[in-house]
């Protein structure tokens, strides 16, 4: 059966199929969820040097690797709008920021948490702690830029170009624990070496990490829904929606 | 080509560039980035003379010595090539133990010592059970043993 994709470019189309979609998404993403903190939580066992304090990392490692690869899906994004003009894109990008915005947020915050008690300190400006910092801000900006300018075309435009200048930002978090002497230690998990976890904490780890993925699957298809009524509400199909009193 | 692609190409290009000109930039700042540096380098003179800076390295084994009455203490920091005698007094984080990751804030003293105004521990990337890190300990001696006989 071929499928036509293209369909599914048009908001239009794109808004029903993602409706169906959230239920799915959102059902792997609370099952996953409970499952991965029963394991962080009750199963995985205590850490020879940091005790009980490194199960933060079930919360930590999933926020900040999504904080990143939520990133490089809104460029892209924000880069096809720019390019090709496709309006659904842009939408996507726009409905991607907050998610990102919330990971590397929680990031930060559990890594504060987590520094206290083991480095001694809530914050240092070394490259990985910073760096991440200034996703953040590429975030905040990004969408505070898109909030300032009223046409939504010139909007995506604008957004695009931060999105698409941050992501030199990326390469710099991920190797920055490699690139120059920092406090934050080095990648426990890499492709091309085994990982420095114990199997349990490690799966553990990973099924937080596709939980997050769930979730963010869910809540950006969610928002893009609400972002395509409001740019489309001038159209007869969302007249329809609401005339059937399913919008 | 299309106008569309020829955007496309656009945009890529001037990512990339942006990449090489990030890449060069921060290799310009290659020194200013460091959070710390090595016993070596303080022993190489490469810190800033008469200003605060932050030495890394291990905590050297058996070189941890406490005031009785007060919480002072002395330690060195080694990059097992070069060693720095550090003094701080203060409370030291949890994880600060000989043969362990250490970062320490301070100034260098005429005497050569280390004067820490703030010590922080850093730890590396495993995580394991205890029993497991007590297993690759023993494994870890036995080579060794076997090694010196």
């Amino acid at each position: 059966m071929a499928i036509n994709w293209f369909k599914y470019s048009s908001p239009a189309s794109f808004y029903s199929l993602a409706g169906k979609m959230i239920p799915l998404f959102a059902a792997a993403a609370v099952i996953l969820l409970i499952m991965g903190l029963y394991i962080g939580f009750f199963i995985a066992p205590t850490d020879f040097q940091q005790g009980e304090a490194y199960r933060i990392i079930f919360i930590h490692v999933p926020a900040a690797w999504m904080s990143m690869f939520l990133y490089v899906v809104m460029a892209c994004w924000a880069g096809f709008g720019l390019a090709f003009n496709t309006r659904l894109s842009s939408m996507m990008a726009t409905a991607i920021a907050p998610t990102g915005a919330m990971f590397t947020f929680l990031a930060l915050w559990t890594g504060s948490l987590w520094g206290k008690p083991m480095w001694g300190t809530w914050w240092v400006w070394d490259a990985r702690l910073t760096s991440e910092l200034i996703l953040l801000f590429l975030y905040i900006g990004f969408m505070s830029l898109q909030a300032a300018i009223d046409d939504p075309r010139r909007a995506d435009k604008a957004g695009a170009i931060i999105a698409l200048v941050g992501v030199v930002n990326i390469p710099i978090i991920y190797f920055s624990v490699q690139w120059w002497n920092t406090l934050h230690q080095g990648a426990s998990v890499s492709v091309n070496q085994a990982p420095a976890m114990a199997s349990t904490m490690l799966m553990g780890m990973l099924i937080m990490v596709f939980a997050s993925w769930m979730y963010s699957i869910a809540v950006i298809l969610k928002r893009v829904r609400i972002i395509i009524l409001e740019r489309e509400s001038h159209t007869t199909w969302v007249a329809e929606l609401q005339k059937d009193g399913v919008a | 080509m299309k106008p569309r692609h020829k955007k496309l190409a656009m945009i890529v290009a001037g990512v990339a560039a942006l990449g090489v000109a990030s890449v060069l930039v921060l290799d310009a700042f290659q020194s200013n980035l460091v959070f710390f540096f090595t016993p070596t380098q303080v022993a190489a003179k490469e810190v800033p003379i008469g200003k605060s800076f932050r030495i890394g390295g291990l905590v050297t084994e058996g070189s941890v010595q406490r005031e009785d009455t007060s919480t002072t203490v002395y330690f060195s920091v080694t990059d097992t090539s070069h060693t720095i005698p550090v003094v701080y007094t203060g409370i030291l984080p949890d994880l600060f133990k000989e043969g362990k990751g250490v970062v320490a804030q301070g100034k260098m003293s005429d005497r050569g010592i280390f004067k820490a105004d703030e010590v922080l521990a850093k730890h590396d990337e495993n995580y394991m059970p205890p029993e497991a890190a007590e297993a690759l300990e023993r494994a870890a001696k036995a080579q060794k043993a076997s090694l010196s006989e």
